[in-house]
């Protein structure tokens, strides 16, 4: 039974997405799916300034066993994309909805998710329904 | 247990060489016409060491490997059959390896006619109308046969076909194959029977159907009894069927993909036809086809005009994919796999098919004799069989690496572990014809006792292998902390 | 023969321990209507005496003419123990090392193979070989794309001063992923890529610039300049080189101001026989911030469980049988025996070995344009430097002449006409330390009677 903080919205895709006291989202990984890849050894974030859109692939998450595209959850802007991550990947397995945050975007004015967020509850119903 | 070898750099000593080997020194007048700003300022720091120094080094090398000349090494969909030394040494002839890729055809009769008969022979044994040989391993010539497919759709000038349909428990080659070649992959399912889910399969064709590619016997190990009417279905809606030739042995000489309905297949000759896996290459992904798809072979193809052997080239096959390599392909390969069809020949061609068969349903009967479970057990196994060990995972967490691992210390190269991803917790075991029964056995001995111990001494089997020149490596920090090339202070 | 060790006995027990009468049982499964009968079209076998004097025979057909091709594949000598040691089974019949442990002695192979690589190019790392060179041109091509993230045109210069089949290849493989190739022409009388070549590129979004060198017509570029040029403008540079002459020729490490990003060529030259076209191998090298973007097979160092070092196959997420659809590449293989011949060819040689191979061919190249322009109606074609290939223009057509020459058991080389139709009377000649004065004396004298249409009684 995987961490799941209420106040949190997640994605089929297993993204996470916490709304900060300035509007900007920030974006990472659920621990199902740190959990899933195992041990991390890359990751690559976007470059603040790039603008994406929802649904795109716009991080990636590389572990020994795989690497996996993360989907931009809303468009917008990039602010920032997490600095410590380049030296130290395990930071995502450690703590995924702390310190291991990937990204920070400014949704676009009337920014819709492309796919819908879910509730920690919706979620926990998408990870019961793949059999885990 | 062998002792590990140092790094080559480590022996190097300044001003050793194999001095023997050099070319007499030249003038440094006879260079002076290179410009300075285009030279090299300093030697390259390659290694200096003398002749024995590095021979024993390599030899030292070679002995930490397992092969197939020491070990049994059952990796599924690899066909690890023994490589007659014949066809090393007639491949290697000094006239065959002094041949410059573009030397006139008229010097190359003897060498055209043996590719012309391969070309022949392939034909004949997957049921196809043309082949090419210049693809340079299994992947390559996939790309060649979605090319293929794509060329051909595009000169009937259906431009929307795009999508190529692969089974989910296909090898990862493929979707990436399709992706390579402009076309959208869409995965269908197996069923449980280990067949492609047919109600699937015709949801999912339609006008944007470019094609399907299947491996058959498939990647589970078992025979696609629905083939001809996965044939009818594809072709109906208008696409092809490329046939991805990893696990022809099962079947040669007894069934051909031609006859099946396929439209394009590829041949790996470095499984199938024995050329050697050389610890990573180089293989050879010969192509095969039906009539409509001969005018987008890739060149060259070997024609014949009357009693003389020449190239076909693009004014020959005005519509062909073009060329995939800078000269014909691996040519040293293609002999090799001439000589070994020469040394099969027609009956040879089919006793492969039944003793590899024969092989795989016994080795996997005794197995599931000694307690194992088989993935597809109510099926035939064809070449190879997938056990899976998702209960002794669940009971003993012990998993299907940790056996491949406890394997090696009982002297046989572990099964294939990394796919299918269909099968979890599975041993794709392919044992081939070359193997004797006594060594079938003794892998059966060995896995039981392996069993045991992971009843009785799991640790024992988890941290596996405990008798090779190494124990588990670290993956995570080989990708974490990147040490690529060998620098001399370099630090653990 | 098929090479299968079982005795009636041993069938017999294995059918009764699985529970069929008959071998023909276990292909049950299999439609009837898709059994062989019989397999037309294949011959009866051969046993092994046989097919030696087939083969024999059909070497001896061939011959060996004394040759000055290059064009790509050059002959060299090749030290015995190079092959003694690469077709000892355990390398020869070993696969793909993906259970490291009983790989080591690959993998400890392909890890001094890439230092050594990457230490002849001047880059940062290299992988463990591919295809050929001509493929991994191609992939350079495709890698340039992914790594280049200020330019998205996916616009590649390709000199027409690279290798003809390259250029295809690229085009082959490469054209069905969205990449542009541009060809760029070159000086006629320089036969290398000038400044008015670039000229209509100079604000333009490329990707990437090839730049080979020496180039197909032997000719060295500047490599600096255009290496310059194209990091000003945000384009990646790959170079093509030649690996022997990476001995005496500056390395494309140490191009321009910054060096190339990507370097490949073909490996043939490096312990591999001509073997009419293959098996090669191809080398690509790179920088460390491009690693992730390279194809291929990698090997790392790292710590086994005991804490000792070992190898291993890494950055394998990238690969096709992790990544599946979104792959780098879907290549498979890397062409293991060759690298393993090419390592301990670079072993024996060492630096001096190899720099002495390049000064030979390079001398042995002068002598022989030397001499055969010394031949009425022979000229260089090019002027400025080459190393150890050159174009001669002729006063006629290539073909007739290379047919009399090979008729005296001479390959003059390569006629040009066919892949330039502007360079009529072209003849792309090489010589390398394999060859004597007495060799090339003997090209000049056959030449010269072929032109002067003299005939040896």
């Amino acid at each position: 039974m995987s961490n799941l903080p209420a106040d949190l919205r997640y994605t089929k895709s297993h993204e996470w997405v916490r709304t900060l006291a300035d509007g900007t989202v920030e974006i990472g990984i659920t621990d199902h799916a740190q959990h899933a890849l195992g041990d991390l050894v890359f990751v690559e974030v976007p470059d603040a300034g790039r603008v994406v859109k929802a649904d795109e692939p716009c991080a990636v998450v590389e572990s020994v066993k795989a690497a996996s595209d993360v989907y931009a959850p809303i468009g917008g802007e990039i602010t920032a994309g997490n600095p410590k991550l380049a030296a130290e990947p395990e930071i995502v397995n450690a703590d995924p909805y702390g310190e291991g945050w990937l990204m920070r975007l400014k949704p676009a004015p009337g920014a819709v998710a492309g796919a819908a967020l879910l509730s920690a509850a919706q979620y926990q119903q998408v990870l019961d329904s793949e059999g885990d | 247990m062998p002792v590990p070898e140092k790094v080559i750099f480590e022996y190097s000593r300044a001003g050793r060489g194999a001095i023997d080997q050099w070319p007499q020194e030249v003038a440094p007048a006879a260079l002076g016409d290179l410009p300075a700003k285009l030279r090299r300022t300093r030697l390259p720091e390659l290694p200096e060491v003398g002749e024995l120094e590095a021979v024993r080094h390599f030899t030292r090398l070679s002995q930490l490997n397992f092969s197939i000349d020491t070990h049994f090494y059952p990796l599924g969909s690899c066909t690890m059959k023994y490589n007659p030394k014949a066809c090393n040494q007639y491949a290697m002839l000094p006239e065959f390896l002094a041949r410059h890729p573009l030397a006139p055809e008229s010097q190359g009769q003897g060498f055209l006619a043996c590719l012309y008969e391969l070309q022949e022979m392939l034909k004949a044994v997957s049921g196809m109308e043309g082949v090419a040989l210049s693809p340079m391993a299994g992947a390559q010539g996939e790309f060649a046969g979605v090319a293929m497919i794509r060329a051909y759709h595009r000169a009937r000038g259906d431009l929307k076909r795009n999508e190529i349909i692969v089974p989910e428990a296909a090898h990862g080659t493929n979707p990436a194959t399709a992706t390579m070649c402009g076309c959208v992959v869409r995965e269908i399912p197996v069923a449980s029977s280990g067949d492609v889910d047919i109600e699937a399969l015709k949801r999912a064709v339609g006008p944007q159907t470019a094609g399907i590619m299947l491996t058959n016997p498939s990647t589970l190990g078992v025979f696609e009894r629905g083939i001809l009417e996965v044939a009818h279905i594809v072709h109906d809606a208008g696409g092809l069927l490329y046939y991805d030739g990893a696990n022809l042995n099962a079947i040669l000489g007894m069934a051909r993909p031609g006859d099946m309905g396929f439209d394009v297949i590829h041949m790996n000759l470095h499984k199938t036809f024995s050329t050697p896996h050389g610890g990573g290459g180089p293989g050879a992904g010969a192509v095969g086809v039906g009539a409509r798809l001969l005018p987008f072979l890739p060149i060259p193809v070997v024609g014949r005009d009357g009693e003389r052997y020449r190239w076909l080239n693009e004014a020959d096959l005005p519509q062909s994919i073009g060329r995939l390599s800078a000269f014909m392909g691996n040519a040293g390969v293609l002999l090799r796999a001439y000589i070994y069809m020469r040394l099969l020949g027609r009956e040879g061609m089919r006793q492969v098919g039944e003793f590899a068969t024969l092989n795989a349903n016994y080795l996997l009967k005794r197995l599931q004799d000694a307690g194992f479970d088989a993935a597809y057990a109510q099926r035939r196994a064809s070449h190879e069989f997938i056990v899976t060990l998702r209960r002794q995972a669940r009971d003993l967490n012990v998993t299907a690496m940790d056996f491949a691992k406890r394997l090696l210390d009982y002297g046989f190269h572990a099964p294939t572990t990394y796919f299918p991803l269909l099968v979890p917790e599975c041993l794709l075991i392919e044992p081939t014809e070359t193997e004797s029964k006594d060594t079938l056995d003794a892998f059966v001995t060995a896995m039981s006792r392996i069993q045991k111990e992971a009843e009785q001494e799991p640790g024992r089997v988890t941290s596996a292998p405990h008798t090779m020149p190494v124990r588990r490596l670290d993956d995570v920090r080989a990708a974490r902390q990147l040490d690529l090339t060998w620098k001399p202070t370099a630090q653990p | 023969m098929a090479f299968i060790p079982h005795t009636e006995a041993d069938v017999a027990a294995m059918l009764a321990a699985i529970g069929v009468a008959r071998v023909e049982d276990l292909f049950d499964e299999i439609p009837p209507e898709l059994r062989l009968k019989s397999l037309a079209g294949v011959p009866e076998a051969l046993n092994e005496m046989q097919v030696g004097r087939l083969m024999s025979e059909r070497a001896r057909a061939d011959g060996i003419a004394l040759s000055f091709l290059g064009a790509g594949a050059y002959e060299h000598h090749i030290p015995a123990a190079v092959w003694a040691i690469t077709t000892r089974g355990e390398f020869y019949s070993a696969y793909t090392p993906y259970q490291a442990e009983a790989s080591q002695g690959t993998l400890q192979l392909i890890y001094e193979f890439q230092t050594m690589m990457a230490r002849l190019t001047g880059m940062e790392v290299a992988n463990a070989s591919m295809y050929d060179g001509a493929s991994a041109t191609a992939e350079a091509a495709l890698m340039a794309v992914r790594s280049n993230r200020k330019s998205k045109s996916a616009r590649i210069l390709v000199p027409m001063t690279l290798h003809p089949h390259y250029r295809r290849v690229a085009a082959a493989t490469a054209a069905n992923q969205g990449l542009k190739f541009e060809e760029l022409p070159y000086g006629p009388q320089e036969g290398v890529i000038t400044a008015t070549a670039l000229a209509p590129y100079d604000a333009e979004d490329i990707t990437a610039l090839i730049i080979p060198q020496p180039n197909f017509f032997g000719r060295l570029e500047e490599v600096d300049a255009l290496t310059d040029w194209a990091h000003a403008r945000g384009i990646l540079v790959i170079a093509v080189v030649n690996p022997t002459g990476l001995a005496l020729l500056k390395p494309p490490g140490e191009w321009g101001a910054r060096g190339a990003d990507i370097a490949v060529g073909e490996g043939q030259p490096l312990g591999v026989p001509l073997s009419s076209g293959g098996p090669y191998f191809g080398f690509m090298t790179t920088r460390m911030e491009h690693v992730r973007q390279m194809p291929g097979r990698i090997v790392g160092r790292t710590l086994d469980a005991a804490g000792k070092e070992g190898f291993t196959l890494t950055l394998q997420a990238r690969e096709q049988h992790i990544r599946r659809a979104k792959a780098t590449s879907n290549i498979c293989t890397n062409q293991g025996l060759l690298m393993t011949a090419a390592t301990i060819y670079l072993a024996l040689l060492g630096p001096q070995g190899l720099m002495r191979t390049a000064a030979a061919a390079h001398a042995r190249t002068r002598e022989l344009t030397a001499a055969l322009t010394r031949v009425p109606g022979v000229r260089l074609a090019f002027s400025g430097p080459y190393f150890h290939e050159a174009v001669l223009q002729l006063d006629r057509p290539v073909a007739p002449v290379l047919k009399a020459l090979a008729s005296r058991g001479i390959l003059g080389g390569l006629d040009l006409s066919a892949y330039y139709p502007e360079l009529v009377n072209a003849l792309l000649v090489c010589a390398t330390e394999t060859k004597t004065s007495a060799d090339i004396d003997r090209y000049r004298s056959a030449l010269n009677e072929t032109l002067q249409g003299v005939r040896a009684a």
